[in-house]
């Protein structure tokens, strides 16, 4: 497929402006300027594109609520804290394609009639930061960014904010908090921030893939657009792929593409010739899957109907050498250590199960663990605020639905299934 | 520029003065490496916050210190990828060579080391960041290499 996000990025200028120029960077922008905000929303509704942070929220619906709320000034914010283990597909836009972020959000803020964006950039992405503010500086230098942007009349001003290091962040209030200045704590919905969002107004926030994929539908136009991938929800698609594959790496391939597909065709199938045992399709959030699942179409709609997500599309593979009890252990450990501490039943829970996983892996499991970690996850399951508790949850479901087998051997026999490095 | 100017400027890009507390406690961090009593009652003089205020923020977040940090600042990943990776043979190794355990600091000063949760390279795992510097694919080998040149 060809590509249009990851477009030019083995070029070693292409985070350069002129590089971008070259290859027709910022044409989209001045199409947009010829038309009118409401008509580009209209388009980006009619492309169909979905939010590709995780939730998967129709880009153009969220963008049409907050350009009915008559407050002003809104906000726009890009969701560049990517932190969801085993994603690592917003990195190389940031990195090598920053003008593409840049000019979606210059299109995006004037369709929503906003004058101020920033980047919320994870702080772990120190590398990234150095190069979106030289793009910020570039940007302003040619006039794509400022007062007047190439005699439009528009106006926008963009900022990096860097984050420092809270997993939470990644969620759109806890988000908006933390640029506030204040601690990430995820806040009770309604109202969304479409409506009160930063400093109480209109404030869209949309992932880094999301908006880079608004100068695709703005050149192409939302029929061609919505031609690729998965009819229900389309457009081109960054996978991260890791773990037990021969060639790890981001592969930008149409929405639905089977997983099979991804791992065996794109990334070289398993390392070593080996066997695959399990998938995780989006991220550690997102409930593992068997083998079986290999021909299930990535996306928003057919994952769910497999008991998964599409997350951020972050697959991680697991060979026969990888104890899943031990994945799971790690996963909750990483669940515990970035819940809030909001919600009771995910600040409590998340610790709880991250202590039963451990006692199992390490041989110490006791009849009735799996019983208690379902009812815990249960118990979770739809009682917090943000989705993390839900997440923490379902990861535990998923991994007794489907390897239960595993988890039974390890409290029985007081050791590991699999010999790990064999 | 003075620094109190330093964090009053940055508080230009938002709506509030407290919208650059964020970025205030990285202008200080820098200082020493850590947030110390002293730097955080910088900050809340500068944007004029309540010093509660101030700590309640710097100590939810795990990238702000709050003791001194060795001259070098070692964060590996242990998360899933990492550790499938080999990132824990990697964590006991450190202790191993400099008796650097997680969390903690060598005799001499040089490094400290931090586990992390997911740092966005699970393509090239195990991956570490020393300092801002990003180095991946890392081995029981290359590791020390790397760290050599650290001093």
């Amino acid at each position: 497929m060809e590509r249009f996000l990851l477009k030019n990025i083995e070029s070693p200028g292409s985070a350069d402006i002129d590089e971008y120029l070259r290859v027709g960077g910022y044409a989209s922008l001045k199409k947009a300027f010829g038309m009118e905000p409401a008509d580009i929303i209209a388009e980006v509704k009619a492309a169909g594109l979905r939010g590709r942070g995780g939730a998967g929220f129709p880009t153009g619906m969220k963008w049409d609520f907050a350009s009915r709320d008559p407050k002003f000034p809104k906000y726009l914010i890009c969701n560049a804290d990517e932190g969801e283990p085993g994603t690592f597909k917003d990195r190389p836009i940031l990195e090598k394609n920053p003008h593409l972020l840049i000019e979606g959000m210059v299109i995006s803020a004037y369709a929503l009639k906003s004058e101020r964006g920033y980047i919320y950039l994870r702080g772990e992405y120190p590398y990234a930061k150095a190069v979106l503010e030289k793009a910020i500086a570039e940007a302003y230098g040619k006039g794509f960014l400022g007062p007047d942007i190439t005699g439009s009349g528009f106006g926008f001003d963009l900022s990096v904010h860097q984050g420092a290091g809270a997993y939470i962040c990644g969620e759109e209030t806890a988000l908006i908090d933390s640029i506030e200045g204040r601690r990430g704590q995820p806040r009770i919905k309604p109202p969304f921030p479409v409506n009160v969002g930063a400093w109480g107004m209109p404030t869209v926030v949309n992932n880094v893939e999301t908006l880079a994929n608004i100068p695709l539908i703005v050149s192409m136009g939302a029929e061609k657009y919505s031609a690729i991938g998965n009819p229900e929800c389309p457009g081109p698609k960054l996978f991260s792929v890791s773990c037990c594959v021969e060639r790890p790496g981001v592969y930008e391939l149409p929405m639905g593409i089977t997983l099979r597909e991804i791992i065996y065709e794109h990334a070289g199938g398993i390392r070593g010739g080996r066997e695959l045992k399990a998938v995780i399709p989006g991220g550690i959030s997102t409930p593992v899957l068997t083998p079986e699942g290999l021909d299930c179409p990535m996306d928003f709609v057919n994952l769910p109907k497999r008991g998964s997500m599409l997350g951020s599309g972050a697959v991680m593979v697991f060979d026969d050498t990888v104890c899943l009890v031990k994945v799971c252990w790690r996963a909750m450990r990483f669940f515990e250590h970035e819940s809030c501490g909001k919600c009771t039943p995910c600040r409590e829970g998340t610790g709880w199960m991250r202590n039963i996983l451990e006692r199992i892996e390490n041989g110490f499991g006791r009849d009735g663990d799996i019983e208690l970690l379902q009812d815990i996850a249960l118990s979770i399951t739809g009682k917090t605020f943000c989705p993390l508790g839900d997440g923490a949850a379902g990861v535990v479901l998923g991994f007794i639905r489907n390897f239960s087998e595993e988890f039974r051997y390890h409290i029985a026999n007081k050791e590991c299934m699999v010999n790990e490095g064999a | 520029m003075d620094i109190v100017d330093e964090i009053r400027a940055l508080s230009g890009k938002y709506p509030d003065r407290r919208g650059a507390l964020l970025p205030a406690l990285y202008v200080v961090q820098k200082e020493a490496g850590w947030l110390s009593q002293e730097a955080l009652d910088t900050v809340s003089r500068a944007l004029n916050l309540p010093q509660a205020t101030v700590k309640g923020v710097a100590t939810f977040y795990s990238m702000y210190k709050h003791r001194p940090m060795g001259r070098h600042l070692i964060q590996l990943c242990t998360n899933v990828a990492c550790m499938i990776m080999g990132a824990e043979r990697l964590v006991d190794l450190l202790k191993e060579k400099y008796g650097l355990e997680p969390g903690g600091t060598t005799g001499d000063g040089r490094f400290s080391l931090v586990v992390m949760e997911c740092i966005g390279a699970c393509d090239r795992a195990p991956a570490m960041l020393v300092d801002t510097d990003f180095h991946a694919g890392l081995t029981a080998d290359n590791i020390f290499r790397i760290l050599e040149e650290y001093e």
